[in-house]
């Protein structure tokens, strides 16, 4: 951690990041505002790939395609099909507003401001020189791969636990012949 | 200014084996089809056995009509091609071909190509569900159940790859290659080939294509040079998938005598024949053959090639 450098002379890396944060922001956007469902799932590819290259920016290399790999190319692929698969007209549909938008807006906006509170707060003088000479080389899937076995297992495992939980669910509420009493 | 010429010449060269391999690969299949089932194929075409077959379709393809249907989303119509193709240059800059031979050494290149060839795949649901035509939708959802079942054993074999490499660098994982891996890795290579096919939608695995019950499906609509993008997409990824396989589980550049590029062409190539000569053999599974296999067979296949992966590894330690 050293000392911040002005936050009036950006370096490349720095306005790179920004330009990724405002295409990740308005792809986000146009995912809960656009007219078409089909489209709303494409924008969340452009949102999830601008968050990938935001994490390639931070050299997180390991995270970034794995992102690509889980969301773009699973969760999303996942979704395009469960919305072809019910409904997905092309053009404008007139009843895709929800009535709880005001309320889901005030959420969202509340737990953007706790988050950037906290994270603003927390990490103001915290300086981590990302260049290729610096010292950290943090993005790594070694790296990566032992913080998340040495130091965060504890967590790592509970995740599990809830992912298996998940998928039983999945299991039991998919097969038909098993009954509830 | 030398390093900027050396990534010009990189990327120059990335593009032209990109343009060339799969074209070799486009031709080859005529002729080999065409063999195979007693015929001779394209002999007309620039004299020497139709050589430039290829090359007259791409340029028949560039003269025809444009046709955007009615009843499309016009913009993403137009993109899907695209979508389906740019994804499989981006991995070849990656593949390494000879000692040193590669576009960039990436720490985490196996994670890079995995990821980005699933994002071809959704060009190929844009286009079924943009064509506003109902064999396409029905071929573009099940691009997706494919895509879905397939991508988990493939990477369960790969990551078999790297654990036994104890890298994801595809250069590193070539160079810790040993000739024993392959009854090592037997398995982990048969998952991967099977489920890379099924990934790139080639047969038996086309049953989002299927022409004859869905007109081939996503492409249903597409005319001219959309189309050939989309065919061209079907051969880069058949280049693609042989190489990684190669670079994965065959030793990449290794071998006796030859120089190390024409080792790993050799071998990229044998298993491009492989490729068509499994088209012409076998019929198409049908879509409940197609998800038995992927989760009933080639999943837990996978996960034992994991385990025996993690038990030689340890022993050997």
């Amino acid at each position: 951690m050293n000392e911040a450098p002005s936050y009036l002379s950006p370096t490349g890396h720095e306005i790179v990041f920004l330009l990724l944060g405002v295409v990740a922001v308005g792809a986000a956007l146009l995912v809960v505002t656009t007219r078409q469902v089909v489209h709303a799932a494409l924008w969340l590819v452009v949102c999830l790939g601008a968050l990938a290259g935001c994490y390639l920016v931070l050299t997180a290399e390991f995270v970034a395609w794995v992102q690509v790999l889980i969301y773009v190319g699973a969760v999303v692929v996942l979704l395009l099909f469960g919305i072809m698969l019910t409904r997905a007209p092309i053009g404008r549909s007139a009843d895709l507003n929800s009535g709880n938008r005001v309320v889901a807006a005030v959420v969202a906006l509340a737990t953007a401001v706790v988050l950037v509170t906290v994270v603003a707060d927390g990490f103001r003088h915290a300086y981590v020189d990302l260049s290729p000479a610096g010292p950290v080389k943090q993005g790594t899937a070694e790296a990566v791969g032992a913080a998340v076995f040495r130091y965060w297992v504890l967590p790592f495992e509970a995740l599990s636990v809830l992912l298996l939980a998940a998928l039983i669910g999945a299991i039991v509420l998919s097969r038909t012949d098993i009954r509830g009493r | 200014m030398a390093e900027v010429l050396d990534l010009v010449l990189r990327l120059v060269l990335i593009l032209a084996v990109f343009l060339v391999l799969p074209l070799i690969v486009g031709q080859t299949e005529h002729k080999v089809m065409a063999h195979m089932q007693s015929r001779l194929g394209p002999m007309y075409a620039g004299g020497f056995h139709g050589w430039a077959q290829l090359i007259a379709d791409g340029v028949k393809f560039m003269q025809k009509e444009d046709v955007v249907p009615a009843a499309a989303d016009r913009r993403i119509f137009s993109i899907a091609p695209a979508v389906a193709l740019v994804p499989y240059l981006v991995v070849l800059a990656v593949i390494p071909i000879g000692p040193g031979l590669v576009g960039t050494d990436l720490n985490v290149g196996l994670f890079f190509v995995l990821a980005v060839m699933g994002v071809g795949v959704l060009g190929s649901i844009m286009a079924g569900w943009s064509s506003g035509n109902k064999f396409s939708v029905l071929g573009g959802m099940r691009s997706a159940a494919q895509l879905v079942s397939y991508e988990l054993p493939l990477v369960l074999a790969a990551s078999s790859v790297a654990m036994a490499a104890g890298t994801l660098s595809l250069p590193g994982i070539v160079e810790a290659w040993e000739w024993w891996w392959l009854p090592w890795q037997a398995i982990g290579l048969a998952v991967f080939f099977i489920a890379g096919l099924a990934e790139l939608r080639r047969p038996p695995f086309d049953m989002p294509i299927a022409e004859s019950e869905i007109i081939m499906g996503p492409m249903t609509e597409y005319t001219g040079i959309r189309f050939a993008l989309f065919l061209l997409a079907e051969y880069a990824g058949i280049v693609v998938l042989s190489a990684l396989t190669t670079v994965l589980f065959l030793g990449g550049w290794q071998g006796p005598l030859l120089p190390g590029p024409v080792w790993t062409l050799i071998k990229v190539f044998a298993l491009a024949f492989v490729v068509i000569w499994v088209r012409v053999s076998y019929p198409r599974l049908r879509e409940d053959q197609l998800q038995k296999l992927a989760w009933l067979g080639l999943v837990p296949l996978a996960l034992l090639q994991l385990a025996i992966t993690g038990v030689v590894k340890v022993a050997l330690a």
